[in-house]
């Protein structure tokens, strides 16, 4: 049996490889992907035209404002004497968002650094006044409210009111990149693996070979068996493409440790592929193949968590999500990458894949027929 | 009476429909073993379906089979390794070389890696592929496929071959030599069951059944074909032998008439005792010459005949 699983793996590594439109495909889907997704559809705003007006004008103040600034959100490029010239600055369109800062800036920093527990009477240190015409803009200048006073006290300032307020766990400088590239792998992995066994079975029976294969000895398992197991090397180079490229360009920490990533890839890897296989063996045409894959891709996009959160989801959104294996990775790969999470803190997802792979490996090989009818 | 055991094939009534197209209807056939039989038969008659269903990759609408002793369907998988299949459309890969093909075929039978290296050599050899062991398939011309194609078929010494038109893209030398393959393997004892539309490739075999849209029409040697024909043949020579030709075939007596270069070949059905005489007032002096039939005659009188050219 393993003699004619490996036969029909090496006759795929040899095709694979004089295959040039696939063998650019393996590598050129996620460097593309990851570019577009990386630097295109970057949500994060950067250097926001801004104003201040001091009104304190302290050393306080003027620290407030570097840190401010050293966030790259905005850029301060003018200072207004009072609200009312700032208001018309922004009504003109010469800043986006103008910082305000009341003349007892420094009571209210102290009265917010010092403040205990029980102490609710703190205000916040400074005001926004914002475009809100722009969306995009409001809601980052929003994101802003929460900034950490410590550099500006110099010590540790217990955040207790919007000053500029709570502390951002593991993406101190909101960067969407790096929640997205762990995402990214998902997707990416999804769309090839699917892509490319989805094909398999197809392929061999539009271009004929199909007749000849199943007049031979080889076995429905075997020959499913032997089809997906080239595919699971090329994935590995994928995610090797994929978390490189990450690295070197958006700088995404890889925080878990490496073989806790490459088992969880293993893992859905394989599920993606058999579920290709599946596919392939319902699909009639190559053509068929290639829209029952976009059929499971889009709601591996939309709902596995890679755009929006799994947690703001309708129940039934979420129960389709869970059949989904790009939804258990997903969780995984965060988890790993970005939570330095291992494995074994996370066997649901990871059983869930295994058995995925079981059932999709068994239903194919059910499904393939030695018969042309 | 042979014993059951002597056919290779026997089928009874083997019958597959495709919706309301019966694309073979209640054929019987008994094949000996040992013997080249021959399908005949023109486009869409169904020798391709009757192939596959022997070879057990198509279920028979209805019918019973029996190949090499075994029932069909049921034991499909225990002939695999009896039987070699050689199909129509090139099936092997086209983006590996001649020698992976065969060591991917030679690998899926299981043949041991130094059984299969001999085997790939002897057969790279007797095909006439020594040379061209790392061509690419796919760039090989018609002949060099269907070698490369039977090579593969014959790997593990089937005892039955299945040829479904294996010389329809080759020349006519290459065509004869490769039916020195064949019998050179019938020789060694393989049956071997062909399909073709070539009249002088159907007269090499030992048995032939000549089917039209998907019913057998006849069948035997093809000397008895030939012998037992329903038809006389009258060769005629003359001036103006398409109005002849128009003329003729407008009768219901004349099974078909064909030129051939400078004559016109008429088939004028048995019910007319004497072909000549009655022949005579038609031709309107022109000359007549009584021939033997051929196995193309056979195939023109089984098929109904007037649309053939
Ligand atoms: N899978 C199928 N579905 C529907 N009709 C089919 C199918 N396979 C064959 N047929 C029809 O059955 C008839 C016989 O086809 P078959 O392929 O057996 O002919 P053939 O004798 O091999 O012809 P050729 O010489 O062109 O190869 C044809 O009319 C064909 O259209
Ligand atoms: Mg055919």
């Amino acid at each position: 049996m393993w003699r004619r699983t490996l036969a029909i793996v090496f006759k795929e590594l040899k095709q694979l490889s004089r295959d040039r439109m696939t063998f650019g495909m393996i590598v050129m889907i996620p460097l593309v992907q990851l570019m577009l997704f990386g630097f295109a559809i970057n949500t994060d705003v950067r250097h926001l035209p801004a104003g201040v007006v001091d009104l304190s004008d302290t050393s306080y103040s003027r620290a407030l404002v570097q840190a401010v600034a050293a966030t790259q959100v905005v850029a301060f490029s003018a200072r207004y004497a009072n609200a009312t010239e700032a208001e018309a600055a922004i009504t003109r369109g010469e800043v986006k968002a103008v910082l305000y800062l009341p003349a007892d800036l420094g009571g209210r920093l102290v009265r917010q650094s010092t403040a205990g527990v029980q102490n609710y009477l703190s205000e916040p240190v400074g005001q926004w006044l914002v475009d809100g015409s722009d969306t995009v803009v409001a809601a980052t200048i929003r994101a802003l409210r929460q900034m950490p006073l410590d550099e500006v006290m110099g010590r540790p300032v217990p955040v207790r009111v919007p000053s500029f307020e709570v502390v951002q766990y593991f993406n101190p400088e909101q960067r969407t990149v790096v929640n997205i590239v762990p995402g990214l792998l998902g997707v990416i992995l999804t769309m090839t693996m699917v892509l490319f066994t989805s094909a398999a079975i197809v392929r061999e029976r539009e271009q004929g070979n199909m007749e000849f294969l199943i007049t031979t000895p080889v076995k429905p398992f075997e020959l499913m068996l032997g089809k997906i197991a080239p595919y699971v090397l090329v994935g590995f180079i994928q995610v090797g493409i994929i978390l490189g490229t990450g690295h070197l360009l958006f700088d995404v920490p890889i925080r878990g440790g490496m073989d806790s990533l490459a088992l969880a890839a293993m893992l859905f890897i394989c599920a993606s592929l058999t579920l290709g296989l599946v596919i392939s063996t319902i699909a009639k045409t190559q053509l068929q193949a290639m829209q029952m894959t976009v059929f499971v891709l889009l709601p591996s996009i939309l709902l596995s968590g890679f755009m929006f959160p799994y947690e703001a989801m309708p129940s039934m959104a979420q129960w389709i999500a869970e059949a989904l294996p790009a939804t258990h990775f997903m969780r995984m790969a965060r988890a790993i990458v970005l939570r330095d999470a291992m494995v074994i803190h996370l066997g649901a997802d990871a059983l869930w894949l295994l058995g995925f792979t079981c059932l999709g490996l068994t239903i194919s090989s059910l499904r393939f027929s030695k018969h042309l009818d | 009476m042979t014993k059951s055991q002597d056919y290779a094939i026997e089928t009874r009534g083997m019958s597959r429909h495709f919706g309301s197209l019966k694309a073979v209807d209640s054929v019987d056939l008994s094949i000996p073993r040992g013997s080249i039989y021959g399908f005949l038969g023109p486009n869409g008659c169904g020798k391709s379906t009757s192939i596959r269903m022997l070879t057990g990759l198509l279920r028979p609408t209805s019918g019973d089979i029996r190949v090499l002793g075994e029932v069909l369907p049921g034991s499909e998988e225990m002939l695999r390794r009896r039987i070699g299949y050689m199909t129509q459309k090139f099936s092997l890969y086209e983006n590996l070389t001649v020698v992976e093909n065969l060591e991917f075929v030679a690998q899926i039978y299981g043949l041991a890696w130094k059984v299969a290296r001999q085997r790939i050599n002897e057969l790279l050899n007797l095909y006439d592929l020594a040379g061209r062991d790392r061509q690419m398939a796919g760039s090989m011309s018609g002949g060099q496929k269907q070698r490369l194609a039977l090579a593969a078929a014959t790997m593990h010494r089937p005892e039955l071959l299945f040829l479904d038109e294996p010389t329809s893209a080759v020349d006519p030398e290459n065509r004869r030599e490769f039916w020195e393959r064949l019998f050179d393997l019938c020789s060694q004892g393989t049956t071997i069951l062909v399909s073709t539309h070539y009249m002088d490739e159907a007269e090499r075999c030992h048995g032939l059944a000549i089917l039209e849209n998907g019913i057998k029409r006849a069948d035997g040697s093809p000397q008895q074909l030939m012998d037992d024909m329903g038809a006389w043949v009258v060769e005629v020579a003359g001036d103006d032998l398409r109005t002849l030709k128009h003329a003729l075939v407008r009768e219901a007596q004349v099974l078909s008439a064909a030129q051939i270069g400078s004559r016109l070949r008429v088939l004028v059905s048995r019910d007319v005792p004497a072909p000549l005489d009655w022949l005579a007032p038609r031709v309107e002096g022109r000359l007549m010459n009584p021939v033997h039939p051929s196995l193309e005659d056979v195939f023109v009188t089984c098929t109904g005949g007037k649309h053939v050219a």
